[in-house]
C-alpha cells in the first residue's frame, strides 16, 4: 500500500505551526494549534479533523513541504470523519470510477488534459492552441483523482492514481499540458508525496499560455484593464505557478489588482465549503471575496478552476464585474473573443 | 352491414379525402405504440378539424358498430390507443387551436388536438406570468390525452394530478351529442370543470376515451414565476426518503420534487437523487426558498445522511428544462430505443419498499432498470415510475422487459398502489380487485353513455 512520505520531526522542529495558525477558517493560537497538531501527527482525534473545510491551503503554508492537508485527509479516513455527507462522497467515488472508456485525441508526445471537465471543449480554440487541436485526454480514464482530498478518500487516489499514470504512459505522453490545478498539483505534488512515479513531465497550463503568448508577442495588444485573480483550492498544491499569473498579466497588460483575498489568503470558491458545511459559511466565504472583488476595484474576475467559474461568474457578474477565464482572457489580447460565457439562460420557467 | 368502401367514403365526406387513410403503411403505424402492448391496425385512421366533424364520425360509427379510438400523440406506453378491435383511428392533431385565454381567471381553453408544447410556447410568447402542468412527456404529448390519463406535470407536487387542474370540457359522447361539462354549461366562463355543480368531468377524466371525444378542454393556469432553479439533493439511505419528501413538502416553498434513482450512469449508484424546485420573482425569493429547503433537512445533513450536490448552470440545464430530456436519454440506455414503465399511484411510504422491488425484479430478468418519482400534491401520494428499456430489436429483452413489468404491477397492486394509465391486462388486474359496486357502477355509466360499446374496446372492459 503506499503511504505519505511524511516526516514528523519537521513538524516537531516547526516553530510557526503554520497549517493551522494560518487557517482561514479554523482560528487558533500558536499554543493550540500546535498541540492539535500534535494529535493529528501522531494519529490521535482532534476537533480539526471535523472542522476541516478541505480548502487545501495549509498545504502551501506548511515551509517544509511536509504535506499537511494529505497528512489531514490520511487521518479524516482512519477516522472515519465525513468532511461531506456519505451520499455526496459515494457519487463523487462512483461518477468518477474507471470504467475502461478511453477518451482520447491526437494522440502525442505532448498532449493537453482536460480533467473531467467538459469546459475545456468550449475554451480550447484559437492560435494559442493551434498545433495543440485535438491531442487532449479526457475522462476516468485519465482523470487526477485529487477531488477525493475534499473527500477523505487517499484510499481511492492510492488505489486508482497509479493506473491512471500507466494510461497516460501507455500513450507515450512524455509532455502533459494540465488544464485543471488539480492534475496539475497531482502530478506535481501528491503522486511524489505518495512515491508515485510521474512518467511524463506535467506542465502547468498557465506556463504554456505564457510561452504561447512570448512567441506572439507582436500580436499582443495590450488590454490595459484592471483585473481581480480567483485562485482556486488546487492551486495550493503548486503555489510556484502562481508567478505566472503575473508574468501573463504583466505580458498582456492585465493589472492585478490588490486585494485582502489573494496569493496565500486567497479565498476559494466555496462551493465545496457548501457541500461540506452547508450554506451559511459558503454564503459568507463568497460574499467576502466579491465583495473585496468590487472594494478592489477590479474590471475583470479572471478564473483559473472551470468549478471556481460555475460557482461564482455569475455571482461576479451581478456585482457589474466581467467574469473571464484565464485561456479567454489571453486569447482576447491576441484579438481573439472570449468563448466560456454565462448561460444566457441558466434558468428555464 | 355496410361495406368498408362505404366507409372510407363517408369518412371522406366528413372530412375530405386528404384526411382519411385506409393505407397500408397508415394502419402499421397506427397500429402501436412506443411501449410493450402487442400491435393492432385500425381499418381506418381520420383526422376531424371540428367538434361538427367528430360528431359525424362518431354518429356514423355508433349506426354501424364500428369500434371508434381518439388518440392524441400516442404516448402512453401502455397501449392506449391500440385499436385493438381495429375500426376507426380519430387523430385529434388537427384540433389543435388555442382558443381562449382568461388572464384574470387563469384559465385556458384549447382544443382535443393542442400540444403540449404548442400551449408552452404559446403561453411565453403572449402571456409569460402564466404557466400550465408540463408533463414530462414529449412536446407533441396533447394536453388532452394527458388529463383524461391523469398525468402529472411540473405542478403536480403543488397543484395535483393534470387531471385536476381541468377547469372545463367540451365532450362528444359515444352517441354523438355534444355535451359541455362544468360551469362552462350554464357559463361563458370555464373556471371550474365541476363545482359548484355535480361533477361530471369524473365520467370522461380516467376513462381513456371509453365515454366519449373530448374536443375542448379547460386547464387552469398559474402563476409564472420569473426564476426557477433546482437543488439536488442525495442520500443513500433509501429509509429516509418518504421523511425528506414530507419535510420538502411541509416547506410549502417547493415547486416541484422528484426522484432519480439508477444504477447507470455510475454517479446514479447508490444513491437517491431528489431534484427539489424552487421559483422565486427575486433573488431574495429564492435565496429565502432554497434556505428554507435546507433547513428542512439540516440535521440529516448534520450526520451526513443528505447531502446537496453543488450544480452548474450547464448541469441544471437539462434538470430545468420542461419537458426533462432525462426521460429521453434513458429511454435509449440499452439502444434500440425500447422503454416501458409501470406507475403506480402510491402513498410515499412505500418507496423503499417499491425500490428494493425494482432491484429484485430487474436482477431477476436481467433488464436495465431506473426510476423517477413524482410527488403528488402535498405528500398525498407519489407517481413510481418502475420503468425497463430494452432493445425493440431483441425479442427476448422485451419478453423479459414485459414479465419485469408485469411482476411490479402485481407487486404494487398487492401494496396498496393504484395502477397509473394501465394497460389492458393491468386495467384487468384492478377490476379484479376493485369493490364490485364500484365496479357495477362504472359498468352501469359505460353502458348508458356507450350503449353499442364503440369507444375504445379492450380498455376497461367489464364482464
Amino acid at each position: 500500500m503506499l503511504e505519505l512520505q511524511f516526516n514528523k520531526t519537521k513538524c516537531s522542529n516547526c516553530e510557526g505551526i503554520f497549517c493551522l495558525t494560518r487557517c482561514q477558517y479554523i482560528h487558533l493560537d500558536k499554543a493550540t494549534a500546535k498541540s492539535e497538531w500534535q494529535k493529528i501527527v501522531n494519529g490521535k482525534d482532534s476537533f480539526v479533523l471535523q472542522a476541516c473545510t478541505t480548502c487545501y491551503a495549509c498545504e502551501e503554508y506548511c515551509p517544509f513541504d511536509n504535506h499537511p492537508f494529505y497528512l489531514i485527509v490520511e487521518r479524516q479516513e482512519e477516522k472515519g470523519v465525513l468532511p461531506a455527507p456519505r451520499p455526496i462522497i459515494t457519487m463523487w467515488v462512483n461518477q468518477c470510477q474507471p470504467v475502461g472508456r478511453f477518451t482520447v485525441g491526437r494522440v502525442g508526445p505532448k498532449m493537453l488534459s482536460y480533467c473531467f471537465l467538459p469546459h475545456f471543449n468550449t475554451l480550447v480554440k484559437g492560435k494559442l492552441f493551434e498545433d495543440m487541436f485535438g491531442a487532449v485526454v479526457f475522462g476516468q480514464e485519465f482523470f487526477c483523482n485529487a477531488v477525493y482530498l475534499h473527500y477523505a478518500r487517499t484510499s481511492v487516489i492510492k488505489e486508482r492514481l497509479p493506473q491512471i499514470m500507466e494510461n497516460i504512459r501507455k500513450l507515450g505522453v512524455r509532455e502533459l499540458v494540465c488544464l485543471h490545478d488539480e492534475c496539475y498539483g497531482t502530478f506535481s505534488s501528491l503522486a511524489p508525496a505518495y512515491g508515485i512515479e510521474v512518467p511524463f513531465k506535467p506542465v502547468h497550463y498557465f506556463e504554456y499560455l505564457y510561452n504561447k503568448l512570448r512567441g506572439m508577442e507582436k500580436s499582443i495588444v495590450k488590454l490595459n484593464v484592471r483585473a481581480a485573480y480567483q485562485r482556486n483550492c488546487s492551486s495550493r498544491l503548486a503555489p510556484e505557478t502562481d508567478r505566472f499569473v503575473d508574468d501573463i498579466f504583466n505580458l498582456i497588460g492585465v493589472e492585478r489588482v490588490k486585494r485582502e483575498y489573494d496569493r496565500g489568503n486567497a479565498l476559494c470558491c466555496a462551493e465545496i465549503i457548501r457541500m461540506g458545511k452547508g450554506p451559511a459559511l459558503a454564503d459568507d466565504v463568497q460574499k467576502r471575496n466579491i465583495d473585496d472583488i468590487v472594494k478592489a476595484g477590479a474590471e475583470y474576475c479572471v478564473f483559473n478552476c472551470p468549478a471556481c467559474w460555475d460557482a461564482l461568474a455569475d455571482k461576479v457578474a451581478r456585482k457589474g464585474i466581467k467574469p473571464i477565464h484565464m485561456i479567454d482572457l489571453c486569447k482576447l489580447a491576441i484579438g481573439e473573443t472570449q468563448s466560456l460565457k454565462l448561460p444566457e439562460l441558466a434558468v428555464e420557467v | 352491414m355496410v361495406t368498408t368502401n362505404a366507409i372510407y367514403e363517408s369518412l371522406t365526406k366528413i372530412v375530405g379525402k386528404d384526411y382519411v387513410s385506409a393505407s397500408k403503411e397508415e394502419r402499421y403505424f397506427y397500429a402501436r405504440d412506443g411501449g410493450l402492448m402487442p400491435p393492432h391496425e385500425p381499418d381506418f385512421v381520420v383526422l376531424p378539424r371540428t367538434t361538427e366533424e367528430v360528431q359525424q364520425i362518431v354518429r356514423l360509427a355508433n349506426r354501424e358498430r364500428i369500434p371508434i379510438v381518439p388518440a392524441g400523440a400516442g404516448l402512453a406506453l401502455t397501449g392506449l390507443v391500440i385499436p385493438q378491435r381495429g375500426g376507426i383511428v380519430v387523430d385529434m392533431k388537427r384540433m389543435d387551436s388555442i382558443l381562449e385565454v382568461n388572464e384574470r381567471a387563469r384559465y385556458v381553453i384549447v382544443e382535443g388536438g393542442t400540444t403540449q408544447g404548442a400551449l408552452k410556447s404559446y403561453l411565453q410568447k403572449h402571456y409569460p406570468h402564466l404557466r400550465h402542468s408540463i408533463p414530462d412527456a414529449p412536446p407533441s404529448a396533447t394536453v388532452v390525452a394527458n388529463a383524461v390519463i391523469h398525468g402529472q406535470g411540473r405542478l403536480a407536487h403543488q397543484h395535483g394530478f393534470n387531471s385536476d387542474m381541468v377547469s372545463g370540457l367540451e365532450v362528444v359522447l359515444p352517441t354523438g351529442e355534444v355535451c359541455r361539462i362544468g360551469s362552462c354549461s350554464v357559463s361563458p366562463y370555464w373556471f371550474s370543470k365541476g363545482p359548484p355543480l355535480p361533477d361530471l368531468s369524473g365520467l370522461f377524466l380516467g376513462w381513456f376515451g371509453t365515454t366519449g371525444i373530448i374536443t375542448k378542454l379547460g386547464l387552469k393556469l398559474y402563476p409564472c414565476k420569473k426564476m426557477r432553479d433546482v437543488m439536488v439533493l442525495l442520500t443513500d439511505k433509501v429509509e429516509l426518503v418518504p421523511d425528506i419528501l414530507l419535510r420538502l413538502s411541509h416547506t410549502e416553498m417547493v415547486e416541484d420534487v422528484v426522484i432519480s434513482a439508477q444504477p447507470l450512469p455510475l454517479r446514479f449508484r447508490g444513491t437517491f437523487w431528489i431534484m427539489t424546485y424552487v421559483t422565486g420573482d427575486s433573488d431574495e425569493e429564492l435565496e429565502f426558498k432554497r434556505k428554507m429547503v435546507w433547513n428542512a433537512v439540516w440535521d440529516y445533513f448534520q450526520s451526513r445522511d443528505v447531502g446537496f450536490i453543488s450544480t452548474s448552470p450547464e448541469g441544471k440545464a437539462p434538470l430545468l428544462s420542461m419537458p426533462s430530456k432525462d426521460t429521453t436519454r434513458f429511454a435509449d440506455v440499452a439502444k434500440g430505443g425500447g422503454f416501458q414503465y409501470a406507475g403506480p399511484i402510491t402513498p410515499i411510504e412505500k418507496f423503499p419498499a417499491f425500490i428494493r422491488k425494482l432491484e429484485e425484479v430487474a436482477a431477476k430478468y436481467n433488464v436495465f432498470y431506473g426510476s423517477t418519482t413524482r410527488l403528488i400534491g402535498s405528500g398525498h401520494c407519489m407517481m413510481f415510475s418502475f420503468s425497463f428499456s430494452f432493445n425493440r430489436a431483441n425479442p427476448d429483452e422485451m419478453a423479459r422487459a414485459k414479465k419485469a413489468l408485469d411482476e411490479c404491477s402485481k407487486f404494487a397492486l398487492e401494496e396498496g398502489a393504484v395502477l397509473w394509465k394501465p394497460d389492458r391486462d393491468e386495467q384487468k388486474m384492478m377490476m379484479e380487485r376493485m369493490d364490485p359496486n364500484t365496479l357495477e357502477l362504472m359498468k352501469k355509466i359505460k353502458q348508458l353513455l356507450d350503449p353499442n360499446g364503440i369507444m375504445n374496446p379492450g380498455n376497461w372492459e367489464m364482464k
